[in-house]
């Protein structure tokens, strides 16, 4: 041996790394695209593609041309982000509102801040908002496209949320409430909502590989089913119920793999659940009194703006200082 | 029972305790001897030979150069060659003290017999003088001078004597085969620092993952018939031997920031230390032999080794009658793969607190490059001391001092959870031993303007 390495110890390491964490993530959410794929077909996978190879595409030109800094694709985060965002989309919308939406994500919710780490909001939801607003029609298009399998008789005009938002409760029993949901197979919505169980299956991938941890999601349904429980006992001829607003409107996906992004939710444990709270109360709020039907996306955005200042009030309990 | 740890933080390495199975086998003694004058916390201590002085094993050739010093016997009979300095493990310039070995001369009053000593002496003073003149010094990192820590301040009073080991550090074993091997000797080593202190209960610290150890040490005890000592078997999690986690977990206790051990009732001292307090006062032995490891995963079975050296040993030395540096190896470490210093110099001699000769291959050490924070909290989880890492090293690139010291840089420990654990790579710790000294710098120019 010529040379002797030196450096500061500690000389061995866990061997946990980036690329790895986002590969869980990836495949926490590959159960419920698959089902997603399997119900809508061709245009699901063309969406999937589109919007994954979008977003790996903007990160690695925006890093090489812009940046002039070395490609941080390998770390896959824009690939979770692009798949979130496609699953955050409904199965219908058209290809280059996908591009758009990539576009969004990697260009100004997560780059323009300074790339990983340092964006201030989820740039899947950042996306999703934005698509939401600019494309109105298409965004809420919930025509289910034709599957390899044949799910149900196709739904077609507003999920169960936007029946409700619309008409109130007699409309929404009208439409089948509240017998409508299972808990693995559900059609019409967002594609990432198509199955309650199998997010619920990823969320525990997840939390066994201790990718994230409980505080946040717990918080959150919480909250909601608190929150709903006592809307709905108090007025059940007006408001929904708990496990109504539990399983529609994008709130699993949302609370499993959105709020629980590490980069825009709280540090700590304490924060975390202060931030739940905080999405779960203002989803219901918008649910109820709002304008739009589901409002998950607009909870966990409102939220992120509070993050930094969560951050200032909950720190960790440190020894010998009680 | 259950097992029992600390409540902050923490992590699982591998343990790759490759020579747990390998009894300590006595090394031959060197042609040379090199002394260090600075194998203890605090002041070097001054040389009381000169160059053709012939010393004998066991004779004083330097004392204690202040309060905190300690020490410093010949571990060879021969001839002072030279005192001079000369490059320790890091390349620093240390004076040493040469001595060319003839024979295997010890001086008199030694007792090198294996009879068992259990008689504890009634006087407490005499032992920590007995400590003292032996040029104990604590074996388990820190080699903070043994018998300043048996004499707690007035006002103060140890209510538990905790003996560490655990052994937490990856591949060392060296503790756990004198635990093995000489778990009786250790036991009255316990018993009387529990006298120097003033009777107080002691507790064993074993972890989980050597059950061999606890059954031996627990049948000792019951052999000795030592009421007042027991052993407690905590879980498996790094750094369980850090003096703070170690009190955490076995008096459910926390020593304040800026606190001493003591301060909490505790005093923690090695199995190690304890061997060496027996052989001291039983024995008049002084500190002049300790056990280290040789492993690495690259080693095979029977090249995997527990030695008792001689301090003053070159490493270089040991390497060779181990067999020389395996194939693969990158990096050689003196201690633990967490807390232990790289080797940069090879010819360094071996010192009081010598614990290992760790051969780390490219795949386990050579480190990645850093990629962007992600927030995902990993280090705040692993901090023991529950410090967040991750705004720490935010604070240290803007070189916020007020702000570090508001969230508690000076108490980190240095272990090193940190970076173990992040995905990012980011040198975490690196940076935090700087900050860290600026810090405590600041805290200490401030006591230092406020007295005046």
């Amino acid at each position: 041996m010529e040379k002797l390495l030196i450096s500061p110890s500690p000389h061995v390491r866990s061997g946990a790394s980036t690329q790895k964490i986002m590969r869980d993530v990836l495949i926490a959410l590959t159960p419920a695209e698959l089902l997603a794929i399997l119900v809508y077909g061709w245009s699901e996978i063309l969406l999937l593609v589109v919007g994954v190879t979008a977003c790996v595409l903007f990160e690695w030109a925006i890093t090489k041309w812009m940046l002039g800094k070395p490609s941080t694709i390998g770390d896959l985060s824009a690939a979770v982000t692009g798949l979130l965002l496609v699953m955050n989309l409904p199965s219908s919308t058209p290809w280059w509102i996908a591009v758009i939406g990539a576009l969004f994500a990697i260009g100004v919710a997560k780059m323009s801040f300074g790339g990983l780490g340092q964006n201030l909001f989820n740039p899947a939801i950042a996306a999703r908002v934005f698509l939401l607003i600019s494309f109105p029609q298409q965004m809420t298009d919930w025509t289910a496209t034709p599957g390899f399998i044949h799910a149900t008789d196709a739904i077609s005009g507003a999920t169960l949320l936007g029946v409700y938002g619309e008409g109130g409760m007699e409309a929404l029993t009208a439409a089948g409430y509240p017998t409508n949901h299972r808990l693995f197979f559900d059609i019409g919505g967002s594609v990432g909502e198509i199955s309650a169980g199998l997010l619920l299956l990823g969320f525990i991938y997840l939390l066994c590989r201790k990718v994230v941890k409980i505080w946040i999601p717990l918080s959150i349904i919480g909250t909601v089913a608190l929150i709903a429980g006592i809307f709905y006992t108090v007025n059940p001829a007006v408001y929904t119920g708990a496990v109504f607003n539990i399983m529609s409107g994008g709130l699993l996906l949302g609370a499993f793999f959105m709020a629980t992004d590490y980069v825009t939710s709280p540090m700590s444990a304490w924060g975390g659940v202060v931030y739940g709270i905080g999405i779960g109360v203002i989803v219901m709020m918008i649910r109820y009194f709002g304008s739009y039907p589901e409002g998950m996306s607009f909870a966990i955005l409102i939220m992120n703006c509070a993050v930094p200042l969560i951050n200032r009030a909950f720190h960790s309990r440190k020894y010998g200082r009680a | 029972m259950p097992k029992i740890t600390f409540p902050i933080g923490g992590v699982h390495p591998h343990d790759s305790k490759f020579a747990a199975d390998r009894p300590i086998e006595v090394l031959p003694l060197p042609p040379v001897a090199y002394v260090s004058m600075a194998q203890h916390l605090g002041a070097p201590a001054k040389p009381v030979v000169a160059v053709g002085d012939a010393v004998k094993v066991g004779q004083v050739i330097a004392e204690p150069g202040g309060f905190i010093s300690a020490f410093v016997h010949s571990p060879v009979s021969g001839t002072v060659k030279s005192i001079a300095p000369r490059k320790d493990l890091a390349g620093n310039m240390v004076p040493h003290i040469e001595i060319a070995v003839e024979g295997d001369e010890w001086a008199e009053g030694i007792d090198l017999s294996d009879t068992l000593v259990t008689a504890i002496p009634d006087d407490p003073a005499a032992i920590i003088e007995k400590i003292k003149a032996c040029g104990i010094v604590g074996l388990g990192g820190a080699t903070f001078p043994t018998h300043v820590k048996l004499a707690p301040p007035p006002g103060k009073k140890a209510e538990c004597l905790i003996l560490n080991g655990t052994e937490c550090e990856p591949y060392l074993t060296s503790d756990y085969r004198i635990m093995l091997e000489r778990p009786k000797e250790i036991l009255i080593g316990a018993a009387l620092m529990q006298k120097a202190l003033g009777g107080c209960r002691a507790v064993v610290g074993i972890e989980e993952n050597k059950p061999e150890a606890v059954k031996v040490m627990r049948a000792a005890i019951a052999e000795l018939g030592l009421p007042q000592i027991e052993v407690a078997v905590l879980k498996k999690k790094y750094p369980q031997g850090g003096e703070k986690q170690l009190i955490a977990a076995v008096m459910r206790r926390e020593v304040k920031s800026g606190a001493l051990p003591i301060d909490a009732g505790a005093v923690v001292q090695n199995v190690g230390t304890s061997l060496a307090v027996y052989e001291a006062v039983q024995k008049n032995k002084p500190l002049i032999t300790n056990v280290l490891t040789v492993t690495g995963k690259m080693l095979p079975a029977e090249r995997q080794h527990n030695y008792l050296y001689r301090i003053g040993m070159p490493l270089s030395f040991i390497i060779e009658q181990a067999g020389g540096v395996p194939e693969g190896a990158v990096k050689l470490v003196s201690g633990g793969p967490m807390m232990g210093k790289a080797i940069a110099n090879p010819d360094a001699a071996t010192v009081k607190g010598s614990s290992s000769v760790l051969y780390l291959g490219a795949e386990d050490t050579v480190r990645k490059e850093a990629t962007a924070c992600i927030r995902c909290g990993r280090c705040a989880d692993a901090c023991p001391m529950g410090l967040e890492p991750f705004l720490l090293n935010r604070l240290c690139k803007a070189g916020d001092l007020e702000a570090l010291e508001a969230n508690a840089m000076q108490d980190c420990i240095e272990c090193g959870c940190c970076i173990y654990s992040c995905p990012a790579n980011i040198p975490l710790l690196d940076r935090f031993r700087i900050a860290k000294g600026q810090v405590i710098g600041a805290i200490r120019a401030r006591a230092a303007a406020q007295k005046q």
